[in-house]
C-alpha cells in the first residue's frame, strides 16, 4: 500500500475476508466516495484504501484483497499476508459471510494467529435469514475469544456497532501473537476441524444448504438445454442496450459539445488568439476531444453498470463455469470468458480486468487476446459500414451480422489462445477452482451511480490525455503542406500501395494508423481525407458515408477488409499502455499490438486475394 | 466393504465424504485451504453442459473443479440409493 496511510495519522484498520463475502459492500458503505483505489506496490493486486468518519473519529480503512487463507501463495493472499505482518494496521476486522461460517472461520483461525487486534463481522445477515440459516454470535464470541459483530453490508445503519466494536477494540492493549504460524497440512486439518467445530455449534441450517432453490436456478443456467442459449441472450441483450440507449445521449452530447465548441472559439477570438493557434485548438484538439467523448461516453455509461449489475448479482462466474471447457482446449481458462467480455466495453478495462486470472501464463493469455473483441468505440464503424455496405434495409440482417464478427472475434480470441499456448507461452494448464458465490441481491441506483461516475471520469481523462493531442496532430498533418499537398494525403499516397495489397487503401490504412489514440477517429479521420477537408466535421449520416465511401472507390470486398481489420488490429493506445503496466515487459506489450495485426493482415489479404481470384 | 472412489466419478446429487487430496504440494494446499480436507462432506450440485468443470457444495460453498483435478481427490460415497 502507498505511503499516504501514514501522513494522515489516523489509526489504520484493515479489512480482511474470503472473496465474495461482501467485503467491498462493507468498506463502501463505511468509507462511501472518500476513497480511492490503486494497486499494491510491485503487485497488480487493486487495493482500495479510504476514511471513515464515525463519531467518535476517524480512521483510514484499507481493504486487503480477498483470500481464502494467508499461506498460499498467489499474489492476493502474499500482499494481505504482508500488510498484515507490517503492523501498520492498528486493528484487522476479519469479515465472513454469516451463509457460509465453516469456510470463512478458516481465515479467521489464521488471522487470530497472527493479528495483534481482531475482531470479526459477521456480513450478509440478511443473506442468512433469508436461507434459515441461524447464528448464536454469543456463543460463537465465546468460542473464538474475539468479538463478533453481525452487520448487513447494504443496510448502512447496521454498521453502526460494528464502528462501536472497532473503537472498543483499540482501546485494548495488542494481544502478543507468535511471530509467523505454522503452515504445514497438519496445522490446516487442524483449523479445518475447529472451524468445523465451532460452526456446527453456532449455526443452524434450517435446510440443507446445497439444496436451495438457487440451484433450479443454477442446473438452469449452467444446463445442457438453456445454458448457452441463456448467456448468448444475455450478451446480445447488454450490446443491444449498449447500442441503442448510448444513440440518443451521444446525439445530445455531440450537440452540446458543439455549442461549447462554438463559445470557446468565441472567446479565443475575443482574446485575440492568431487564427493558426484557434484553428489548432478548436478545430483540431477540440473536435477530436468532443467527438471521442460523445461517441465513447454514453456506451460505456449503458455497458459498464450492466456488466457490474450482472457480476453483483452473481451471474459471472457461472459464465465462467461454463465456458471453462473451450477455454481449457486452448490451454486457458474460463475467467478469460470474462475478460473478453470486458473487452466488449472497453479493452483496456478487460486488460486491467485479466487481473482476476491466477495463473501468469493464462493471465498473459487473456492479455494478449483481449483485443481481439471490438470495444464500444469501434462499434460504430462496424455498424454504419454493416449497414451501408450489406443491409442497408434492414435492421435485423445489420444486427445478425455484427452478432457475427462479434462470434468472429471469438473465435478468434480462441485461436489465438491455441496458437500462443503452443508457440510462445507453453505450459500446462493451470490448476483451475472457481467459487460460484450464491445469488445476491444487486444494489443497481448504487451501481449505476458508482459506474457511470468511474467511467466518465475515465472517457474524459482519456480524451483529454490522448484524443486532444490526437486530434492536433491530425490537423496539423492537414494542415501543413508539402509541393502543394497537405502531409495527411502525402502520407495516404505513400501507403496505397501497402493497403490496396490488403484489400484496402493508403487512407484507410492511414486513418487506422492515426487512430491508435483511439478508435473512434478513424471512421471521421478516414471521410476527413477522403473530402479533402482539413478539419473534422460534426457528424455523417449513412447517406452521406456511402456516398463518400462509393465515389472512392469502396466495394463491399473493400467494406469487408475493413471490417475485418477493424476487429483484429493493433489495440488504441491506452490498451498498449494498460497492458505494459499489467506485464511489466515491453516483449509481451509488442505482441499484444503486433498479434491481432498479424491475424487482421492475414485475413484482409485473403479475402482481397480470394475476391480477386474470384474476379469481384 | 470399503466404498471409495475418485471424486471425478461421482454422480450428480451423490454426497460423499473426502479420505485424501493426492497431487502436488501447491495444488493440495490450496484444496485444502478451500474445504476439501479429509472428513468434509462434498455433494455435485451441478455440472457444466459440456461435461465439465462440476461445481461441488464443500463447507457451505460451491466450488467448481475440473475432472482432471477431482480425480486427485479419493471420497466415501454415501450409501443409500443414487
Amino acid at each position: 500500500m502507498n505511503g499516504t496511510l501514514e501522513k494522515e495519522g489516523l489509526p489504520v484498520i484493515a479489512l480482511a475476508g474470503n472473496p465474495n463475502v461482501g467485503k467491498s459492500t462493507v468498506f463502501n458503505a463505511l468509507t462511501g466516495l472518500r476513497q480511492h483505489t490503486g494497486n499494491w506496490p510491485g503487485k497488480t493486486v487493486s487495493s482500495a484504501c479510504g476514511v471513515c468518519r464515525s463519531t467518535a473519529g476517524e480512521y483510514l480503512l484499507a481493504d486487503l484483497p480477498g483470500t481464502y487463507s494467508l499461506y498460499a501463495h498467489s499474489p492476493e493472499e502474499e500482499a494481505a499476508r504482508e500488510f498484515i505482518a507490517s503492523g501498520r494496521a492498528q486493528l484487522v476486522i476479519a469479515v465472513c459471510d454469516a451463509t457460509c461460517l465453516e469456510r470463512n472461520l478458516n481465515l479467521v483461525l489464521q488471522l487470530k494467529e497472527i493479528c495483534p487486534r481482531l475482531i470479526v463481522c459477521l456480513n450478509l445477515m440478511d443473506e442468512a435469514e433469508r436461507k434459515g440459516i441461524e447464528v448464536d454470535i454469543p456463543r460463537l464470541a465465546e468460542l473464538l475469544d474475539l468479538p463478533v459483530v453481525g452487520v448487513t453490508g447494504r443496510k448502512k445503519r447496521t454498521l453502526i456497532p460494528l464502528l462501536e466494536a472497532a473503537e472498543e477494540a483499540l482501546k485494548q492493549p495488542e494481544a502478543v501473537r507468535t511471530e509467523g504460524a505454522v503452515i504445514d497440512e497438519e496445522s490446516i486439518e487442524a483449523r479445518q476441524k475447529e472451524a468445523k467445530r465451532i460452526s456446527e455449534a453456532v449455526a443452524a441450517h434450517k435446510r440443507g444448504a446445497h439444496e436451495l432453490p438457487e440451484r433450479r436456478i443454477d442446473r438452469i443456467l449452467t444446463g445442457k438445454r438453456l445454458g448457452y442459449p441463456c448467456m448468448l441472450l444475455l450478451l446480445a441483450a447488454v450490446l443491444w442496450m449498449t447500442i441503442k440507449g448510448a444513440n440518443y445521449p451521444s446525439e445530445l452530447l455531440s450537440k452540446a459539445l458543439y455549442r461549447l465548441g462554438e463559445t470557446l472559439s468565441r472567446a479565443l477570438k475575443a482574446v485575440g488568439v492568431p487564427a493558426r493557434l484557434h484553428d489548432a485548438l478548436i478545430l483540431g484538439a477540440y473536435r477530436m476531444l468532443s467527438w471521442v467523448v460523445s461517441v465513447m461516453l454514453p456506451p460505456m455509461a449503458v455497458f459498464f453498470p450492466l456488466f457490474t449489475l450482472l457480476e453483483d448479482v452473481g451471474y459471472l462466474p457461472r459464465v465462467a463455469f461454463n465456458l471453462d471447457k473451450p477455454f481449457h482446449r486452448c490451454s486457458a481458462c474460463g475467467k478469460q470468458a470474462l475478460t473478453m467480455a470486458m473487452g466488449f466495453g472497453c479493452n483496456a478495462v478487460g486488460v486491467m480486468g485479466c487481473r482476476i486470472i491466477d495463473s501468469p501464463r493464462e493471465r498473459l493469455l487473456a492479455i494478449l487476446t483481449n483485443s481481439f473483441v471490438p470495444c464500444n468505440g469501434r462499434f460504430p464503424i462496424m455498424i454504419a459500414l454493416l449497414t451501408v455496405f450489406f443491409s442497408p434495409d434492414s435492421a435485423l440482417l445489420s444486427s445478425l451480422l455484427l452478432a457475427l464478427l462479434l462470434v468472429l472475434g471469438v473465435g478468434a480470441t480462441l485461436a489465438a489462445s491455441k496458437l500462443l499456448s503452443a508457440t510462445v507461452l507453453k505450459g500446462t494448464p493451470s490448476f483451475f477452482t472457481l467459487e460460484l458465490p450464491p445469488y445476491r441481491r444487486p444494489q443497481p441506483v448504487k451501481i449505476l451511480v458508482r459506474s457511470v461516475m468511474d467511467r466518465t471520469l475515465f472517457v474524459l481523462g482519456r480524451a483529454a490525455a490522448v484524443a486532444a493531442p490526437a486530434g492536433l496532430l491530425i490537423w496539423g498533418l492537414a494542415n501543413i503542406t508539402a509541393g502543394g499537398r497537405d502531409l495527411l494525403h502525402l502520407t495516404a499516397a505513400a501507403l496505397d500501395p501497402v493497403g490496396r495489397f490488403f484489400g484496402m487503401d493508403g487512407v484507410i490504412l492511414l486513418a487506422f494508423l492515426l487512430g491508435w489514440p483511439a478508435n473512434e477517429t478513424v471512421l471521421p479521420v478516414m471521410l476527413m481525407v477522403y473530402l479533402s477537408q482539413n478539419s473534422l466535421s460534426d457528424g455523417f449520416s449513412l447517406a452521406q458515408i456511402r456516398q463518400v465511401l462509393t465515389a472512392n472507390g469502396w466495394t463491399p470486398v473493400t467494406a469487408a477488409c475493413v471490417l475485418l481489420f477493424t476487429l483484429m488490429h493493433w489495440p488504441c493506445s491506452t490498451t498498449v499502455l494498460t497492458a505494459y503496466k499489467e506485464t511489466k515487459s515491453v516483449k509481451w506489450t509488442a505482441l499484444t499490438a503486433l498479434l491481432p495485426t498479424a491475424f487482421g493482415l492475414a485475413a484482409c489479404a485473403a479475402v482481397h486475394a480470394v475476391a480477386a481470384a474470384l474476379g469481384a | 466393504m470399503e466404498n471409495t472412489a475418485s471424486l471425478d466419478t461421482l454422480a450428480v446429487g451423490r454426497a460423499a465424504l473426502v479420505l485424501h487430496v493426492a497431487g502436488e504440494d501447491d495444488m493440495r494446499r490450496r484444496l485444502m485451504e478451500l474445504g476439501f480436507t479429509p472428513g468434509a462432506a462434498i455433494i455435485p450440485v451441478f455440472r457444466a453442459a459440456s461435461g465439465d468443470p462440476t461445481a461441488y457444495w464443500v463447507r457451505g460453498t460451491v466450488i467448481a473443479l475440473r475432472a482432471d483435478d477431482a480425480a486427485k481427490i479419493s471420497v466415501a460415497p454415501e450409501r443409500g440409493a443414487v
